[in-house]
């Protein structure tokens, strides 16, 4: 008998190819994402070495991170260097014979987004990307996590990663979210629980009635904020929801094949007595909306709060870093959270760029105007996400709110294209990451789910969802 | 890649905790298809003022430290995206070993694949080296990857530790690809294996 294992430690084991005397495995990759920006100089690799890939088929192209988000994009790339590395993607995947979803294609969006939506996701296999918010698609129960791209090019020529075996850390909530609350703000209030930096070395497993109860989409935003946590990735058990997703989707699998594989994602789940290295508890029903205040996503409040001060704080890094955060963001310890009057809002990417979140904020928008000082995005997360919700009509009203309705893409959360702030402007973004000049050189950014977001678009300042 | 045996060079102090992969590269110079040439663009929002000119206030502008190849830090460094370009822009700019209590585990990863030595050490001890470091022109420390010692400006030794694969590959230069590739039969064989097990992901 073995002992009981986590739902890591079975993916981890079933990927084994070679366990290696120096404590590493040699691990086997099923499924390989590719975009524009991380994988030229992996290419480039192999070309100079002469090497073939081992197999095409496990591997699928979209660009996402400098593709234009407005209507005339064929011709709007905001570079020459975007540009030329749009190019290098497409010259690459036709050089290697790999299956590319070109920019004009209507299923092209954000890498995490369209795997899953193609059915490249699938629970039990290892996935990888040259980004960290591969964890996106730990939400399948597949082990999947961000890589360098010397490893994009390892994985290239060998199918094979060199690793060593995280711990694992599980996050169990229980009960249902408030009125208003979303795996977005669950996601907000386990970073700011264990800290930006709390699960580096580990796997999380998410466990509980909390995701159970979730959605694909919403499990899709909590995974992908695993690596806001540190952790290179985040794991949901699948079950009916899960199947019910990937079933029918293009590359999934079909019929006789699907039962087949329904069959073995049902072992997918952690034994009962499997140890964790680390357990953390939370209760859903004391989770309110949640905000960030500062540079890291650990610097997250309740949207009730104020912004804090550094006044307190014993730990000299700490301290100056909670000052350099305050002034960065241009704020003053003690204001009102729902006083902060916001220039941008930011609705969309691999976090909250998928149709529940554009029905979230189409409920909000609905029969209201953005107010006139804010200039607010929504930019769906694929081509595919803007056609459902064109179909479901809710393009019209957020046209008629005031809201500009973009084009698939990364956009406005790493300003990598023409979508960004302007220094010193504030936005409440549905993004992931608020360092300093992520979303734009001295851009403030403030962390919230897409209904806050659209709230702050209606009322031009940070807004407790529940008092709209 | 370059081989990294062991090294005397000065460290600078960047007591800044949570240092993100955007701070050490901002995002606007990703877009390239080489790996060379960013070392300019390290740490360019702390680096540089607006008009392009050099911040005294940073570092690595310091005379004393602009030939620095260590760098002592806080916690958590290189957290955020999983770019390479962090460690190539690093590397380009001189540095060969990053001390900290603590990495983010992508950019950890990414450091060996480019002849970088990352170095964990408990908090204490970082904050001590931090201290030494502070000693400008004189803060020169010995970084010894073959018998796993730092030894710090006064002459104390410090021991730490790293996996010895990394270490092994680091020490010869070794390209990893290349060792895996000579594992093709294993590789093989559990594709045969898994297609049987799994057969929808071979189809």
């Amino acid at each position: 008998m073995t002992s009981p294992r986590t739902l890591y430690d079975k993916i981890w084991d079933a990927h084994i190819v070679e366990e290696q005397q120096s404590g590493n495995s040699l691990i086997y990759i099923d499924r390989h994402i590719i975009h524009e920006v991380t994988s030229p100089q992996a290419f480039e690799g192999l070309r100079m070495a002469g090497r073939p890939l081992r197999r095409k088929e496990t591997i699928l192209a979209v660009p996402d991170h400098n593709v234009p988000t407005t209507e005339d994009r064929e011709t709007r790339v905001d570079s020459i260097e975007s540009k030329t590395q749009l190019d290098a993607l497409e010259r690459n995947c036709k050089e290697f014979d790999v299956d590319y979803i070109p920019m004009m294609d209507a299923r092209q969006g954000i890498v995490h987004i369209v795997g899953p939506e193609q059915g490249f996701t699938l629970p039990g296999t290892t996935i990888v990307c040259g980004d960290s918010h591969t964890s996106t698609h730990g939400a399948f129960g597949a082990l999947a996590f961000g890589i360098g791209t010397s490893e994009v090019e390892h994985v290239m020529a060998t199918q094979t990663l060199i690793l060593k075996r995280s711990k694992n850390l599980r996050i169990n909530v229980d009960g249902d979210l408030g009125l208003g609350v979303t795996a977005k703000d669950l996601a907000l209030a386990i970073i700011g629980n264990i800290g930006t930096a709390g699960g580096t070395g580990y796997v999380i497993e998410f466990t509980g009635s909390t995701f159970r109860n979730l959605s694909m989409e919403g499990r899709m935003t909590v995974c992908n904020m695993a690596i806001e946590a540190g952790a290179r990735a985040g794991l949901i058990e699948p079950d009916q929801t899960t199947y019910d997703y990937v079933k029918g989707k293009p590359k999934a699998p079909k019929a006789a094949a699907f039962e087949m594989a329904v069959n073995y994602w049902n072992g997918l789940k952690s034994d009962p007595g499997a140890k964790y290295d680390k357990e953390v508890f939370i209760d859903a029903t004391e989770i309110v909306p949640q905000v960030t205040w500062g540079t890291s996503p650990e610097d997250v409040l309740p949207i009730t709060g104020v912004v804090p001060s550094a006044e307190n704080i014993s730990d000299p890094e700490k301290k100056a870093s909670v000052e350099r955060a305050l002034e960065y963001m241009g704020l003053k310890p003690g204001e009102k959270l729902t006083d902060l009057i916001v220039d941008k809002v930011f609705i969309g990417s691999c976090t909250n760029g998928r149709i529940e979140d554009m029905r979230a904020v189409a409920e909000v928008a609905k029969g209201r105007k953005v107010a006139d000082s804010v200039e607010a995005l929504i930019v769906p997360g694929s081509g595919l996400v803007k056609l459902q919700a064109e179909q479901e009509g809710l393009d019209k009203i957020f046209i008629e709110a005031g809201f500009d309705w973009r084009q698939p893409g990364c956009s406005m959360c790493l300003a990598m294209n023409a979508d960004k702030l302007l220094p010193h402007e504030r936005c409440a973004s549905t993004s992931n990451r608020n360092f300093e000049g992520r979303q734009g050189a001295k851009g403030r950014t403030h962390l919230v789910s897409p209904a806050m977001a659209a709230a702050a678009a209606i009322t031009g300042h940070l807004t407790d969802i529940r008092e709209l | 890649m370059d081989k990294f045996k062991s090294i005397r060079a000065v460290a600078a102090p960047l007591p800044m905790i949570n240092i993100d992969t955007d701070m050490i590269i901002p995002q606007k110079h990703l877009k390239t298809i080489e790996r060379s040439g960013l070392g300019q663009y390290a740490f360019s929002n702390i680096r540089y003022h607006d008009d392009g000119s050099e911040r005294d206030d940073f570092i690595l502008n310091q005379p004393a430290y602009r030939n620095a190849e260590i760098l002592i830090t806080g916690e958590n460094f290189g957290c955020g995206s999983s770019r390479e370009h962090a460690p190539w822009a690093l590397k380009d700019l001189g540095l060969k070993c990053i001390i900290s209590s603590s990495f983010a585990d992508i950019f950890y990863g990414n450091c060996f694949k480019n002849g970088i030595l990352p170095i964990k050490l408990p908090q204490e001890i970082i904050d001590d080296l931090m201290k030494d470091a502070q000693r400008g022109a004189n803060a020169i420390f010995t970084v010894d990857l073959e018998n796993l010692e730092i030894t710090r400006p006064d002459g104390d030794v410090i021991k730490f530790e790293i996996d010895g694969f990394r270490q092994h590959c680091l020490i010869n230069g070794l390209d990893d690809i290349g060792l895996t590739i000579e594992k093709d039969e294993k590789i093989t064989a559990f594709e045969q294996q898994q297609k049987i097990q799994q057969p929808w992901l071979y189809e």
